[in-house]
């Protein structure tokens, strides 16, 4: 039976209510506003890039526990990050809250804090709650001007 | 609502009347009758779609495994058969809405295709440049799209009558914005987020005044309240099988068959006419020129089950019952700390939505899951709605006959942990 401890554990609940680099971010270069139409989620990630690295990043929006705390997690993960460490992150994130790592991610060192999601993975229609950040995050880094939804 | 304790005992009086016994019901119901996540199923999520009964199932299964044939044009018997269980289901529907006459009836696949059916045929017909079509603000987008559509292909112009905090229409806005370029009224019945019933006749009469024809929106209201089309006069109502504890994929249209006649087809092909050749083709009578191709016909058998089987219980009964379930749970509700309903109109139908403070409604959805308690959580396919509440979204708590007053002290309980869990 799903866990909802597991789900909701203590660090995602003090992110969803102390969302961290939660502001307009002055002077961003690339920005981008995520969407999840099934639950009117919305947020959108504000970088500043010097030559391939995030040298800073923030968010604003609504949503529920699982996707802001996923936003402001991202925000301190993501800092200081080249765009392919930072790709590489979303890859093992993804594996790791669509169950798809077997279990052995939640304990790879290099997810820091964002193993604090692998409860998720029980909860599959909460995916793209945790992921709704990323993506956005991704379509920022590719200048899409085009709100993304998670549909 | 106010609900003072002796009103609470009278409504346990009469809730426990030998007229409707909700444990004997609830038998009727195969899929109520399950564990989800170890806990027993509350099933309150019934705006969105209702359980269906062992007489609507096997209906269904009736037709497919004796039945199953082509309807109105097979000699044989099996065609037969099915044809007149089809068109028995038509006349229950018929009755069911007091229309005059079952070819008043169309059968379709829901609420919404009766809606963008009318919005094709008549409103094609009758919507011209610089028109307008009036809507209230708590349509589903059922019945908000199909007319944007329409006014968009015609340059015509959407209106939308406003409501106030409590979630009631402004009946003299609606009636100020009923105008000679008025072509149609759009207006929903019973809202499926606030639970507001409208006060449809009188708006049907505003609008009358004005020779303005009414569509009503019947998708939340024709499975809790008596539904009467010659008492309301109103030119079109529409309504969907699934949340009227039938099949999905089935609904009706009822128009008057005045209107009806005097539009063109929707769709075209099989069974909507009655002579084709390459030069021209003859149409149809009625209700058949709006229903092209092979219908759902175990739907519309089923959707005749589910009818037989309300008509058993009495929809006076049902009202009644559901009535005192909604007084009872507004009250436990209402009566939570940092919980606010959203839509607290003096006339409701079993819809309770509301929003916690500090709280998203999908993370409260998740959390009841595991209770074993299903409600709805999101915009409800009503964001403009949503927008005038200043809220991305609620938790929805809707409610059927079968519901019971333990049930809502489960979803009290399942909210307080919730709390205990997120807040």
């Amino acid at each position: 039976m799903p866990d909802l401890r597991g789900l909701y554990q203590e660090v995602i609940l003090d992110h969803s209510k102390r969302p961290r680099n939660y502001r307009v971010l002055e002077g961003a270069d690339h920005q981008a506003e995520g969407y999840n139409p099934l639950c009117g989620d919305r947020i959108t990630i504000y970088l500043k890039l010097e030559n391939d690295r995030i040298t800073d990043v923030a968010f604003q929006g609504s949503g529920c526990a699982i996707s802001t705390s996923s936003a402001s997690i991202l925000t301190e993960t993501v800092k200081g990050k080249t765009l392919a460490e930072a790709d590489a992150l979303f890859e093992k994130f993804h594996a790791l809250v669509t169950g798809e790592a077997n279990g052995n991610q939640a304990g790879d060192a290099s997810l820091g804090k964002l193993a604090v999601f692998s409860g998720v993975a029980e909860f599959p229609v909460r995916v793209k709650c945790a992921t709704l950040a990323w993506h956005t995050l991704r379509s920022a880094l590719k200048g899409e001007a085009k709100t993304v939804t998670t549909e | 609502m106010a609900i003072t304790p002796q009103h609470i005992t009278d409504t346990a009086i009469r809730g426990s009347s030998p007229k409707f016994d909700v444990e004997r019901i609830r038998k009727d119901f195969p899929a109520l009758q399950q564990m989800v996540h170890g806990k027993p199923l509350v099933y309150l999520d019934n705006a969105a779609t209702s359980q269906k009964p062992l007489a609507v199932i096997e209906a269904e299964e009736h037709f497919y495994r004796r039945d199953c044939s082509n309807i109105h044009r097979g000699v044989h018997e099996l065609s037969e058969r099915a044809t007149k269980s089809y068109e028995d289901a038509r006349v229950k529907a018929q009755r069911f809405l007091n229309a005059r006459d079952s070819k008043e009836i169309i059968f379709v696949r829901g609420a919404t295709e009766a809606i963008n059916l009318v919005a094709n045929s008549f409103g094609r017909k009758n919507v011209q440049a610089g028109d307008e079509i009036l809507i209230t603000a708590m349509e589903h987008h059922s019945n908000i799209v199909p007319w944007q559509i329409l006014c968009e292909e015609k340059g015509a112009r959407l209106r939308v009558a406003p409501i106030n905090d409590r979630g009631e229409l402004l009946f003299d806005e609606f009636e100020k914005l009923l105008t000679p370029k008025t072509r149609i009224a759009a207006i929903v019945h019973v809202s499926n987020v606030l639970g507001t019933i409208n006060p449809v006749r009188e708006m049907i009469e505003a609008a009358h005044r004005k020779n303005i024809p009414v569509l009503l929106d019947g998708a939340q209201a024709a499975p809790h309240v008596k539904v009467d089309v010659q008492a309301l006069n109103c030119e079109f109502y529409a309504f969907s099988g699934h949340k009227l504890y039938g099949p999905t994929g089935v609904g009706v249209l009822y128009g008057k068959a005045d209107l009806l006649d005097a539009m063109p087809p929707y769709q075209g092909g099989g069974d909507m006419i009655s002579s084709v050749t390459f030069e021209k083709t003859i149409y149809n009578s009625l209700p058949y020129k709006f229903e092209a191709g092979t219908s759902n016909i175990a739907g519309g058998i089923g959707l005749g089950a589910a009818i037989d089987y309300v008509n058993a219980i009495g929809m006076e009964n049902i009202t009644g019952y559901e009535d005192e379930l909604l007084a009872y749970a507004t009250e436990a509700i209402s009566s939570i700390p940092r919980l606010k309903i959203i839509g607290t109109a003096a006339k409701k139908a079993g819809v309770i939505s509301f929003v916690m403070e500090g709280i998203h409604p999908h993370d409260v959805g998740t959390v009841l899951d595991q209770e074993g308690i299903a409600v709805r959580t999101g915009h409800h396919c009503a964001q403009p709605l949503m927008e005038r509440f200043k809220i991305p979204a609620t938790t929805r708590a809707s409610l059927a006959f079968y519901n019971t007053r333990r049930e809502i002290d489960t979803l009290v309980a399942g909210i307080q942990k919730v709390k205990e869990l997120l807040g």
